[in-house]
């Protein structure tokens, strides 16, 4: 059973396409990771999912219900953690619990449990007294994840929900989120740790300038790159001129560099890798190492998100 | 027993909390408080040795007139914020994914605004009955007054609110929400003697007087805060000798609140509605 459905979705801001004709389906109980840049659409996709925004083509059906027809019934399916939210001032954890569940309609008998349960789950209890306000970036993204659970939602929507987290914050998030994947939710999560979304989810789609250029298990979206494969070139200098030399290769689909290597995502095959090295030596650069490093999430979406014309 | 809505607990829970709002009622005791004692002082320095308990009225009546300012500030103030300040903190978008709907919240938070301004009113009796014990005044008066200072403050509120719904940044939201409540307290009496007096001079160029107020007079002095309170505190603050309306003067003020606080209510949680964003309401 299809837990989230979308089709054709189309949303325009003035003249420029925040999402096209993007179409997605996701499985009851799977684990989705939504990757693309900055300003791809994923905010704006998830947006129109949680209800908060009106497409301006297409559909988006969540659990059988229609988001712009039955936007109550989607509410009653999902918990939506948005990628920038804030907390009330002057509440205690588990009264801003208590608030949300008496929004979601839980009866009052059942609120008391209900909130130290979830703050059980989030890894929180001892907070349960301390206002929101005075708690840390990690300790309030926890508790949002905790205020979208307070309703039993099939389907979460979880919006960049590690960013800005330090490394001890974001494995306690993820350790959450593997928890809600055992409790078989329906997760949409939206991420820029790549590496971190290739652990967590059983798919991924990669946006890009609002369409979807890539979908399916990690492992399929990997491997889909149809021949791009990654090469690392360390060289010893002149990184900007050999950047800007390869940028306009045949072949050459993407390219970034740091410190002394340049990472050339290029579609051909040996022979063709072969003479991109020996044109690069004949311009004078010197080429420690010429490496195909091996396919990862990153990759992929550095390879895939060069493809895209405007 | 049915259980408050969440949005209007929270929000009183959160009000009450804080130190601020018993020092907004102590301010506004003290300011209101301050004005009609050294009103009073100020009576007795010009008759000495003795305080006239016939001018009691007329201190009702500054006390009611400073009371109708105090509100005119604070009611504004108090629900300009209530939406954008909601979209500011971020934690609107969580809300309307939940089960309450857009007209809820902006019901709920309109009472809760309404429910501390009330207080406000209520702590102010202690004064009125300090002028009241002097007699001067019928108690149906002091209802009306009552019932007046009531339907001014929804008013406000729902100018407040909207405003608040409508306008992104909360500054926008308070100047534009003042604005308007400025224009209803002082414009609408401008406005209205200033078009009585058009009507009267051009009857006087003509040799005519005239038998009955302009209509658009009546309705603009029948609307206006501070002519109507003076009027139920039995004052004669019209322009013209009156005009028969459906209505008494009280009733179109009354009407004209109610029915403009409704639609203000209404367009509001329609406009919070998320999925309305991208649609035109007339087109």
């Amino acid at each position: 059973m299809n837990a989230v459905e979308i089709k054709q979705l189309t949303k325009i801001y003035g003249s420029s396409y925040a999402l096209r004709d993007f179409t997605l389906t996701i499985e009851a109980g799977r684990v989705y990771g939504l990757i693309g840049p900055n300003g791809a659409g994923k905010t704006t996709a998830m947006s129109i999912l949680a209800t908060l925004l009106a497409p301006d083509g297409g559909t988006a059906v969540v659990g059988g219900h229609d988001v712009i027809k039955e936007a109550a019934a989607v509410r009653r399916l999902i918990g939506y953690m948005p990628d920038f939210f804030g907390v009330y001032d002057g509440l205690k954890a588990t009264e801003y619990l208590d608030f949300y569940a008496a929004a979601y309609r839980i009866p009052i008998s059942k609120r008391p449990q209900l909130c130290q349960d979830l703050l059980e789950l989030v890894n929180l209890s001892d907070k349960a007294d301390s206002y929101v306000d005075l708690l840390s970036r990690g300790m309030k993204q926890r508790l949002a994840m905790a205020r979208c659970l307070v309703h039993d939602p099939a389907v979460l929507i979880l919006d960049e929900p590690a960013s800005g987290l330090d490394p001890r914050a974001r494995a306690e998030m993820k350790e959450v989120i593997r928890q809600l994947r055992r409790m078989n939710k329906t997760i949409l999560i939206s991420s820029h740790i790549l590496p971190e979304l290739a652990e967590m989810c059983d798919n991924i789609a990669i946006l890009e300038q609002g369409r979807l250029v890539a979908n399916g298990t990690v492992e399929e979206v990997t491997a889909a790159r149809q021949g791009v494969r990654v090469l690392k070139v360390d060289v010893a200098e002149k990184l900007p001129e050999l950047l800007e030399y390869v940028r306009h290769k045949t072949g050459v689909v993407n390219l970034d560099g740091d410190a002394g290597w340049a990472r050339i995502s290029f579609a051909g095959n040996k022979t063709e890798q072969g003479q991109l090295l020996r044109e690069i030596m004949d311009q004078g650069f010197s080429v420690l190492e010429f490496a195909e490093v091996k396919g990862n999430l990153e990759d992929a979406f550095m390879a895939v998100t060069g493809e895209v014309e405007v | 027993m049915k259980e408050l809505n969440p949005v209007l607990l929270k929000e009183l829970r959160q009000r009450f909390r804080t130190y601020r709002s018993p020092l907004v009622v102590l301010l506004y005791l003290l300011v209101l408080g301050g004005f009609s004692l050294g009103y009073i002082y100020l009576r007795w320095r010009s008759a000495p040795a003795f305080f006239q308990p016939g001018s009691s009225k007329e201190i009702f009546t500054v006390l009611s007139m400073a009371q109708l300012g105090l509100l005119a500030f604070v009611v504004p103030g108090l629900t300009a914020g209530v939406i954008s300040g909601e979209r500011e903190r971020q934690t609107l978008n969580v809300l309307l994914t939940t089960e309450l709907t857009p007209l809820g919240i902006v019901v709920s938070k309109m009472i809760s605004s309404c429910s501390f301004t009330a207080l406000l009113l209520f702590a102010t009796l202690p004064l009125y009955s300090l002028v009241f014990m002097f007699g001067g005044l019928a108690p149906l008066q002091i209802l009306g007054v009552l019932g007046f200072f009531l339907v001014s403050m929804l008013l406000y509120a729902a100018i407040g609110v909207s405003c608040s719904t409508y306008f992104k940044r909360t500054g926008i939201s308070t100047i534009t929400s003042y604005g308007i409540v400025f224009f209803l307290v002082a414009g609408t009496a401008f406005l209205s003697g200033f078009i009585y007096t058009l009507y009267q001079q051009q009857a006087q160029s003509a040799m005519i007087k005239l038998q009955e107020t302009p209509l658009i007079v009546q309705l603009l002095q029948d609307t206006n805060p501070v002519m109507v309170v003076l009027r139920i505190l039995g004052e004669n603050a019209t322009f013209g000798p009156g005009r028969e309306m459906w209505l008494p003067y009280w009733g179109t003020y009354t009407v004209t609140c109610v029915v403009i606080s409704v639609v203000l209510i209404l367009w509001s949680g329609w406009k919070l509605n998320p999925m309305n964003h991208n649609r035109k309401l007339f087109r």
